[in-house]
């Protein structure tokens, strides 16, 4: 998504109020991002305590502000300024994390990033974008920028099946249709799903969603999955994020909020600190139960 | 904006304001208070201009910065009266919102000079010619962040950027020089692309004259100060860190203000 997102932030610097800081990463990715901006493009160097908190200052002085890194060094390092400077404030800060999730796979846990949203959204007035797909990213920098509100966006790899017609962005979309079980994926991953389920038959097919806007609060559920959801036997929930925080809790307390009780419920969820070994982001997702095998054994009776 | 000279007879006032407001609230950090309300004062009542942004970085030192308010007439003495009280806007920490002098709550100790430096980042960007001034405590120059916030003033050439160092040697737990020594602290920074001048942080005229010369880079001007400064049994004392006044305390203090 990394080109998708640069071409989006280049459009976006028309504003000169524009600015964009990095922690010195971007290499073979955001040059255009900075020939296009000049001295509003700011390499703050590997300093992301200070790039946070120099963010939220420009903020608060109503310039447009992004500030980039990979993923776990953009809300886990500078955790208290988020808090602090950004939250606390409720200043529009973009923090843009490449490669969530297991996107850093062999690189290894220090640069995974599968507590993010979960730690995040702990936060007051911050809003949480996972695209999808990398067709998403224009919608998802123009609708983060405009928010008004602190944003954290989990970019990673979109990864829909070849030749698949990508459905117009929204916070939620329904991917498959079927008369199975309700299944809802989070970011990306739901687009590993499509092709599989896609070849169940019909009646058994399970209705795929999938989310990239967080939290439910802001960003509410459909009518239409909501009516699934109370017609189904059974309710899946995928997401590249460890289980506690993450966004299966999240929904079961907004059903509840509801009075909307679900039968069966199966989470798949990432379970990073359990292994010994590295490897890439397919290979701990699978680790983790997370491929498509494990969707379609959990689903199995459903 | 109109300039008030400040004066002994303001300072002293404001020195009693505030001893009288913590303990009336019965509240602590009185010490590293004193020690920095001189140069708060100084800057409040004759250097800030309309545009300009002072962050205080030690947040603890916020009775310092309402006492200042209240000196210039931002704040009245019914404000302070809710100093640390419920319901006020006064809290222990500088507030988030609700005092336009106040631009950013603070408390944490090493976030204040990336907030000065990305005030004054923002500044520059949109051609304005506002000077930020940003109070430190020594004590948080142990904190990385400092030193991050430090390395991007001087490579951005924030000349329009001011920092303070409360350098009264004593922080929560001993002094600095046994806590995380970094004596003589002008000679670290010299090592930056930073003017640095270390003065007596209670000569007004060494304060003036550090804050009027002309300023062409990132400028750290380190404040000799005293913990407790103003009140002899408080000077130099670790308790007076924490500890608020108890009624004797106050009224000994009261008097030896009075007295000067």
């Amino acid at each position: 998504m990394r080109k998708q997102l640069c071409d989006a932030l280049v459009a976006r610097s028309v504003n000169q109020k524009m600015v964009f800081l990095t922690g010195d990463l971007g290499f073979m990715a955001l040059e255009p991002l900075q020939t296009a901006m000049g001295s509003r493009f700011i390499n703050a160097g590997v300093a992301e305590q200070n790039m946070i908190s120099v963010a939220a200052a420009l903020a608060r002085q109503e310039l447009d502000v992004w500030a980039y890194s990979i993923a776990p060094f953009i809300y886990a390092r500078p955790f208290e300024q988020i808090r602090n400077d950004i939250a606390f404030h409720n200043l529009p800060v973009k923090l843009i994390g490449n490669g969530g999730g297991y996107g850093y796979g062999v690189m290894g846990p220090t640069h995974h990033a599968i507590d993010d949203y979960g730690v995040l959204l702990t936060l007051p007035n911050m809003s949480v974008y996972i695209p999808v797909f990398d067709e998403d990213m224009a919608a998802v920098v123009e609708r983060a920028g405009d928010s008004g509100r602190p944003s954290y966006i989990r970019t990673g790899r979109g990864e829909p099946p070849k030749s698949y017609s990508v459905p117009a962005y929204a916070p939620w979309r329904q991917l498959t249709q079927g008369g199975g079980p309700v299944v809802i994926a989070v970011g990306p991953l739901a687009g590993i799903y499509i092709e599989a389920i896609e070849q169940q038959a019909e009646n058994l097919r399970p209705r795929l969603w999938a989310v990239a806007e967080l939290p439910i609060d802001v960003s509410p559920l459909p009518v239409e999955l909501l009516a699934q959801i109370e017609g189904c036997s059974s309710l899946c929930v995928a997401e590249e994020h460890v289980r506690r925080g993450g966004f299966g809790s999240e929904l079961l307390l907004h059903l509840a909020g509801k009075g909307i009780a679900v039968k069966k419920f199966s989470h798949l969820y990432a379970k990073a600190h359990h292994y010994e070994r590295y490897g890439s982001q397919a290979y701990l997702r699978r680790q983790s139960g997370l491929d498509v095998d494990s969707l379609l054994v959990a689903l199995k009776g459903a | 904006m109109k300039k008030i000279i400040l004066t002994s007879e303001k300072l002293k006032a404001a020195r009693k304001r505030l001893l009288q407001m913590h303990f009336e609230s019965g509240v602590g950090h009185i010490g590293g208070n004193l020690s920095a309300l001189d140069s708060m004062l100084v800057i409040f009542h004759e250097y800030l201009e309309a545009d300009d942004k002072f962050i205080l970085s030690k947040g603890h030192s916020a009775g310092a910065l309402y006492t200042s308010l209240w000196s210039i007439g931002r704040l009245q003495d019914a404000d302070l009266k809710l100093f640390h009280k419920d319901d006020t806007l006064l809290a222990g920490h500088p507030p988030a919102k609700g005092i336009a002098e106040i631009p950013f709550a603070t408390g944490s100790l090493g976030h204040g000079l990336s907030l000065a430096a990305g005030t004054a980042l923002g500044f520059k960007l949109k051609n304005s010619a506002a000077q930020v001034i940003c109070l430190t405590s020594d004590g948080e120059w142990q904190e990385g962040s400092t030193w991050e916030a430090l390395i991007f003033s001087c490579h951005q050439k924030l000349n329009n950027l001011t920092v303070l160092v409360d350098h009264n040697n004593l922080q929560g737990f001993g002094s600095t020089t046994d806590t995380a020594s970094m004596a003589p602290l002008w000679k670290k920074f010299q090592g930056f692309d930073v003017e640095v001048q270390v003065i007596d942080g209670h000569d007004l005229d060494a304060i003036r004259a550090a804050l009027s010369g002309e300023q062409t880079r990132f400028r750290i001007i380190i404040l000799k100060t005293i913990k407790g400064r103003g009140v002899s049994f408080m000077e130099h004392r670790m308790d007076s860190h924490y500890l608020p006044l108890t009624e004797n305390q106050f009224r000994m203090a009261s008097e030896e203000l009075d007295s000067l």
